[in-house]
């Protein structure tokens, strides 16, 4: 399968800080990827690297057959802008042209601006439009071009629940007609939601790169939840939270936890075991490294 | 790449005009200079007027070049809209021209309302020939305040452009010989006045339209200005580059 975007043993420092540590990375035509980490993890930089924001210290990054300086490589994609960037006096409709300006193939405006719910606001200066309609602006600017792989950071940040949905949608379109994503999410909802493969990355490496499931697997965590007024301190908990008088548990050795439990003769009830869902994987597999570290 | 200057220059124009303010900032002043100054005391005297209007022409057309510009650019860098504008497919010359050249046609419009005041009430009397003689040297004479403000606007942040811009403005403008001319200037600033490049860019535009005989001194260190301005300005972007996209 084609290769789009490839990272080979890409390190990039900052001064002292070393943001990514020999990164090796392929993005497959076809595929959506979930790239999740805590935040300076070098989520950011990865992507920098791809769109030619930034230079490798060492190491090679390619995209399209082509280095991500070359503008003309750089046709074939689509990036998301911050939407607190965008230029508050300039009309929705403007800048979608503007943006087009720069592409040979372009996606209709009209087609475009209602595939994200703004055929509306043509005309509305972006000095006027809500936290969300900027935010599906920005998306959509990612697809102007009609680019065969896009970089979504952060895409449905600060949206309701609606609009994300709506969104996702949008997203899982253009996936459909054989587009390729590149996605970063706060939301692990979101990951789970939309991607097929998972890339975790920590302290400037990859630390699992596999599909959703698997890498939910791989860790074996299990959520332990229960009803108990009190609990002593239990080994192997790697998160804790408590919601109406149910605390839930999370753990790589349930089986240790319950015995421990059980053992400290606390009072509690209703006790369940579960398999956990992939915030709770990304959160045990971070804090792991944070351990070695 | 052509009709990619075009885009980018037709989308900067479109944000300044929409929100005026800039352009009101530098015409209104020396519009407002030309009638509570240059009317009632040199408005009859034909040459005098004509003089004194290339000299707040110039005043506004200066005020767009490096006030306007270097806040515009140190603004800019600090957008997250900038770094997003280099993942589009084309280099950063399109914008760098459409940032000049937007400031450019601002400066132009700029400089109207001064004109006008000095067409309908004074005696300033100019040929065709000579008035796009005049905005010719205009050009020529903002361009080492245009590098300025690109070097404040690449080395400085935005708060603090805005501040350094007006501190070198004024002082130039009247060592320059803009607001009063040089012959009324004090002793000590006639010394001074040919080496500032705003005087040799004066002494440039009252040459294109009255035809007075310029300053050697004052043209040949405008030339010195620009060259040395268009190499640290040429330092300052370089090290703009480095920083945010190596």
């Amino acid at each position: 399968m084609t290769i789009l975007a490839r990272a080979i043993e890409v390190t990039r420092r900052y001064g002292d800080v070393l943001a990514l540590d020999r990164v090796s990375l392929d993005i497959k035509a076809g595929e959506l990827v979930g790239l999740l980490g805590p935040n300076g993890a070098g989520k950011s930089t990865l992507i920098n690297l791809f769109v030619g924001l930034r230079r490798p210290t060492s190491g090679t990054v390619e995209l399209l057959g082509g280095s991500p300086q070359d503008a003309a490589m750089r046709r074939g994609i689509g990036v998301t802008p911050q939407e607190t960037g965008l230029p508050e006096s300039l009309r929705v409709g403007e800048i979608v042209d503007f943006v087009s300006a720069h592409f040979p193939e372009k996606t209709d405006k009209g087609e475009l601006l209602a595939r994200f719910g703004l055929d509306d606001l043509v005309r509305r200066q972006v000095g006027g439009l809500s936290g969300g309609q900027r935010r599906r602006l920005a998306v959509a600017l990612a697809f102007v071009g009609r680019p065969r792989l896009v970089f979504l950071d952060e895409p449905t940040t600060g949206l309701d629940v609606e609009a994300r949905r709506a969104l996702w949608d949008g997203i899982r379109a253009f996936h459909d007609d054989g587009g390729t994503v590149l996605l970063t999410s706060h939301y692990l909802e979101e990951i789970e939601a939309l991607a097929q493969r998972v890339v975790v990355v920590g302290h400037g490496r990859v630390l699992a790169d596999d599909t959703v499931r698997a890498v939910r697997d791989m860790v074996g965590v299990r959520r332990v939840s229960l009803v108990a007024e009190d609990l002593p301190e239990l080994p192997g908990v790697l998160g804790s939270e408590r919601v109406d008088g149910r605390i839930s548990l999370i753990t790589t050795d349930p089986d240790r936890l319950v015995v421990e439990l059980v053992r400290s003769g606390a009072p509690f009830s209703d006790l369940e075991i579960r398999p956990t869902t992939l915030e709770e994987a990304f959160l045990a597999i971070t804090s792991k490294e944070t351990a070695h570290v | 790449m052509s009709s990619l200057v075009v885009a980018h220059t037709r989308y900067l124009l479109i944000e300044q005009l929409r929100v005026p303010i800039s352009l009101l900032a530098s015409a209104l002043f020396p519009a407002i200079s030309m009638v509570a100054f240059v009317v009632p005391f040199a408005g009859q005297d034909p040459a005098g007027a004509t003089t004194a209007t290339g000299s707040l022409m110039f005043f506004g057309a200066m005020s767009g070049a490096l006030i306007g510009l270097s806040i515009a650019v140190a603004q800019d860098r600090e957008l997250p809209w900038n770094p997003y504008l280099r993942t589009l497919p084309a280099g950063p010359f399109p914008r760098f021209a459409g940032r000049v050249l937007s400031t450019l046609v601002v400066m132009l419009l700029s400089v109207i309302p001064v004109l006008l005041v000095s067409a309908l009430f004074t005696e300033a009397t100019i040929t065709p020939a000579r008035l796009l003689l005049g905005l010719g040297a205009l050009v020529v004479g903002t361009l080492p305040f245009m590098l300025l403000g690109l070097f404040i606007g690449f080395a400085l942040s935005a708060k603090a452009a805005i501040a350094v811009s007006q501190i070198v403005f004024f002082p130039a403008a009247i060592l320059g010989g803009l607001l009063l001319p040089p012959q009324v200037l004090p002793e000590f600033i006639q010394v001074v006045s040919p080496y500032v490049p705003t005087r040799g860019a004066a002494e440039l535009i009252w040459w294109a339209t009255t035809g007075a005989g310029p300053d050697a001194v004052a043209l040949v260190m405008l030339a010195v200005w620009t060259v040395a301005i268009a190499a640290a300005a040429a330092w300052a972007y370089r090290r703009d580059e480095g920083r945010r996209f190596t």
